[in-house]
């Protein structure tokens, strides 16, 4: 066989290069970010630790050893031992995954369906933007967190009912600000042309629409997750959140609070590995929005 | 062959349209030129259906504007926009822009189509997997006219098509309007403010003024400052 | 006669994604005495660049750099910011294409005129100011000067939001006006109009006025000078009636790829782009 360049193969190989060239030039804008680089970072130690649980525990979280309870830190429980003699180290190391399950699950959830909604509503307009929106101000104008709490109680404490919960207050921002961008892309040119070549509304909203509305939405779920971790720890902290034996980090401080004057690591180490986790995810957010918000993407 | 009526449009309580009436017959190139405001753009886009508020009746070959399918009108008639950096999707290459009307109407052999199209416009399968931002104001709009030209319409309507463009590109892509239309035998609906470009593109032209329709002349009745209006008249004066 | 502007090597270049540097202006030089002075040249040829860089209205991330820039025998290069707002406040004047971005949204067109007016004139009474006001709305011909005076930039039309534009540059009575496209987004018939106000006021005023347009036949009507811009250089400086005996490929070919209302229906000769003009 000769080596001729297929005409049609060529192009494709010039269209991943160019792929390539824009996500280079996409790490270099994010790398120019030192704050962003540092919340990237400590995302990505976060997931680290989570797979790697297993081994970088030291002690089993869930094994208590009375004769050890509340030690201070030292060789052997580094971050010290709570009121059941379980490794805080060992149970933060654990309790991240947790973390992620919980921020994965709201994402999932709660992202596509304000997506969708507020895609729906801002192209098609008229009654079904009026109903999909008063229903968005109903959510919307609940108290975040009184409204988890709402769910969680009728639903039951647990994890995942937590993360559920959290996805009902969690979907109207995403919905408003898919309508927002829906409807100047609804009175585009190119919404246009699509129309006159007879596209449905259904692939006018799924191929034109929603794709420019990824971009603010992303940014605003990055935003969320400290949020979302800082609700899901509140909710674990008053009980109705993951339940024990799980070592979930607002639960840990909760039955820690106890000791803060005596043994004050026991719901301090927790504590800082929240603060720690949202710094991390806002940072983050801030550069991801630096790079991908429309808005600003045009004035700079 | 486009057949308005009695076309009026109304925004609420202001008037776009008002009682517009002409022909524009096959083959031929017709133009609309006016300042802005005075609805030509709006009489565009009532033909395409893509503000459906109006009164009065249009036929497009023999088909109402209103009573037909989008996918049937689809296939006769066809729209370039005017501003090149808002017409195409700034999130697929320039390939799948022109293959989208193909797949919307289930066409067979899209990808050897989308190809021919690109070589048709004068790009070449080489900017099938281009962005939009890869290209210039000029290219963009040489893919929109691609774009129209996949569903094989009998008419084109063009939306001020060089006027966000540089004067040297605007030759080019007059050029390439005129060589489709022979090519093709393509109809043309141009709207312009710029009566030099209409000139030079059109057989015959309508002026529009607040709304109205202030006369229609050929091409030689204007060269031959055969007008009848005084407006026409400012317009040619001051081009 | 000492000039009012005199420009010498001006480059202007902006940092790229990848860190390096392009070059937008490449060397520009210019001179303007009390005339008018049109710059052409089709997007991305430096033209409005050049006449930003005059008035230190330059985007942030460019970079700069000139070997001479005097305004009036001011040495603009050592100038505090604090000089140059001053100047820009006074006697340098800048209209742009559109009137939208450079208005107040929230505040009536008419107190923006009398508050540019104080600005200049800081002991000037109210009343006095909104007489100056109102006979300047008169002067750029709007017809109900006292209803349009009390509008907001929303409620004027594209023509009369450039025509409050200019009234309000001319109020301060600049010495250099420079105009970036002023009436590409206007209807032709306003065109002429606005163009005619602007010439009687320079004329009357002796002002410099920089017209920085895409337009080579408008420009040529209504401009003392023509100089044509082509990727950052300027390839042509000529006087503008003698615009047609133009001597550049570059020039010609601009002038020839324009359509014209009894042209000939032949295909348009397009310009076939040198290498070689970019490096000249």
């Amino acid at each position: 066989m000769s080596v001729v360049s297929d005409p049609i193969e060529d192009p494709r190989r010039a269209l991943r290069a160019a792929r390539l060239g824009e996500f280079r030039v996409f790490v270099r804008r994010f790398l120019r970010n030192p704050l962003g680089v540092v919340g990237f970072a400590i995302v990505v130690l976060l997931v680290l630790v989570a797979i790697f649980a297993p081994l970088l525990a030291t002690h089993d979280p869930y094994l208590p050893s009375l004769g050890k309870r509340l030690s201070a830190p030292s060789a052997e429980f580094w971050f010290g031992a709570d009121e059941l003699g379980r490794d805080i180290y060992s149970r933060l190391v654990y309790g991240s995954r947790l973390t992620l399950f919980i921020v994965g699950l709201v994402i999932v959830t709660s992202a596509p369906i304000g997506l969708i909604i507020g895609a729906v509503s801002g192209t098609v307009g008229g009654w079904t933007d009026r109903i999909f929106m008063r229903i968005t101000d109903v959510f919307l104008a609940v108290p975040k967190l009184l409204l988890a709490l709402a769910f969680v109680a009728a639903l039951g404490p647990g994890i995942v009912n937590a993360a559920l919960a959290i996805t009902l207050t969690a979907w109207p921002p995403y919905a408003r600000l898919a309508r927002a961008e829906a409807m100047v892309v609804r009175n585009s040119d190119y919404v246009a042309a699509a129309r006159l070549a007879g596209a449905s509304p259904f692939r006018i909203i799924v191929f034109h629409v929603i794709p420019m509305c990824l971009s603010s939405v992303i940014v605003r779920v990055t935003f969320d997750m400290a949020g979302i971790i800082l609700t899901a720890a509140g909710l674990g902290f008053i009980g109705l959140g993951a339940q024990p034996p799980l070592p979930e980090w607002g639960a840990m401080i909760s039955t820690g609070r106890r000791f803060i004057f005596d043994q004050w690591w026991v719901p301090t180490i927790p504590g800082i590995a929240i603060f720690v986790v949202s710094l991390g995810f806002n940072l983050l957010g801030d550069a991801v929005r630096d790079l991908l918000d429309p808005h600003l993407r045009q004035r700079r | 062959m486009i057949e308005i009526e009695h076309l009026t449009v109304r925004f609420g309580p202001s008037i776009a349209v008002r009682d517009v009436s002409l022909t524009v017959r096959d083959g031929e190139s017709f133009g609309l030129v006016g300042e802005s405001g005075s609805g030509k753009s709006t009489l565009l886009r009532s033909i395409m259906n893509l503000n459906r508020d109006w009164d009065g009746r249009i036929a497009i070959n023999g088909l109402d504007a209103h009573a037909t399918p989008r996918k049937r009108l689809a296939r006769e008639i066809q729209m370039v926009f005017q501003d090149p950096y808002a017409s195409l999707h700034p999130r697929y290459v320039v390939g799948e822009q022109i293959a989208e009307p193909m797949r919307i109407n289930r066409m067979a052999d899209i990808e050897r189509r989308t190809v021919e199209l690109l070589e048709l416009i004068g790009l070449g399968a080489k900017f099938r997997f281009r962005f939009p931002h890869e290209l210039s104001g000029g290219q963009r709009q040489r893919v929109s006219i691609a774009r129209a030209l996949a569903l094989e319409p009998k008419i084109l309507l063009l939306d001020e098509p060089t006027s966000a463009l540089d004067v040297s590109i605007q030759a080019e892509i007059l050029n390439l309007l005129n060589r489709l239309r022979g090519e093709l035998g393509l109809t043309f609906v141009i709207v312009s403010h710029d009566l030099a470009v209409i000139s030079y593109m059109c057989d015959r032209l309508a002026v529009m003024r607040n709304a109205e329709l202030v006369e229609t002349l050929t091409r030689e009745a204007l060269r031959a400052r055969d007008i009848r209006s005084d407006y026409t008249r400012a317009l040619v004066a001051a081009s | 006669m000492s000039s009012l502007v005199d420009i010498d090597n001006l480059r202007v270049s902006f940092r790229q994604d990848d860190g390096s540097f392009t070059e937008a202006v490449r060397g520009v030089s210019l001179s303007l005495g009390r005339e008018k002075l049109g710059i052409v040249g089709e997007s991305g040829s430096g033209k409005s660049l050049t006449g930003r860089a005059l008035l230190g209205v330059l985007p942030p991330y460019a970079r700069m750099s000139v070997e001479r820039m005097s305004f009036d025998g001011l040495d603009l290069t050592s100038a505090t910011p604090r000089v140059r707002r001053a100047l820009r406040g006074g006697r340098m004047g800048m209209i742009l294409q559109d009137p939208k971005f450079s208005l107040n949204p929230v505040m009536q067109v008419g107190r923006q005129i009398v508050e540019a007016i104080r600005i200049g004139d800081r002991r000037i009474s109210g009343a006095a100011a909104r007489k100056r006001a109102l006979a300047m709305l008169e002067a750029v011909q709007i017809r109900e000067p006292e209803r349009v005076f009390g509008l907001y930039p929303h409620e004027l039309s594209g023509g009369m939001g450039q025509r409050v534009m200019i009234a309000m540059m001319l109020v301060r009575e600049p010495d250099l006006l420079v105009a970036d496209e002023p009436t590409s987004a206007l209807d032709v018939t306003v065109r002429t109009q606005v163009l005619s106000i602007l010439d009687e006021l320079v004329t009357r005023r002796g002002m410099g006025l920089i017209l920085i347009s895409h337009d080579l036949n408008l420009v040529s009507r209504f401009c003392d000078r023509v100089l044509v811009m082509y990727a950052g250089h300027v390839v042509e400086d000529l006087q503008a009636s003698h615009l047609h005996q133009a001597t550049h490929p570059y020039t010609r070919g601009l002038l020839a790829c324009l359509p014209s209302i009894d042209g000939p229906l032949t295909p348009l000769p397009t310009l076939n782009r040198d290498a070689g003009w970019a490096a000249s």
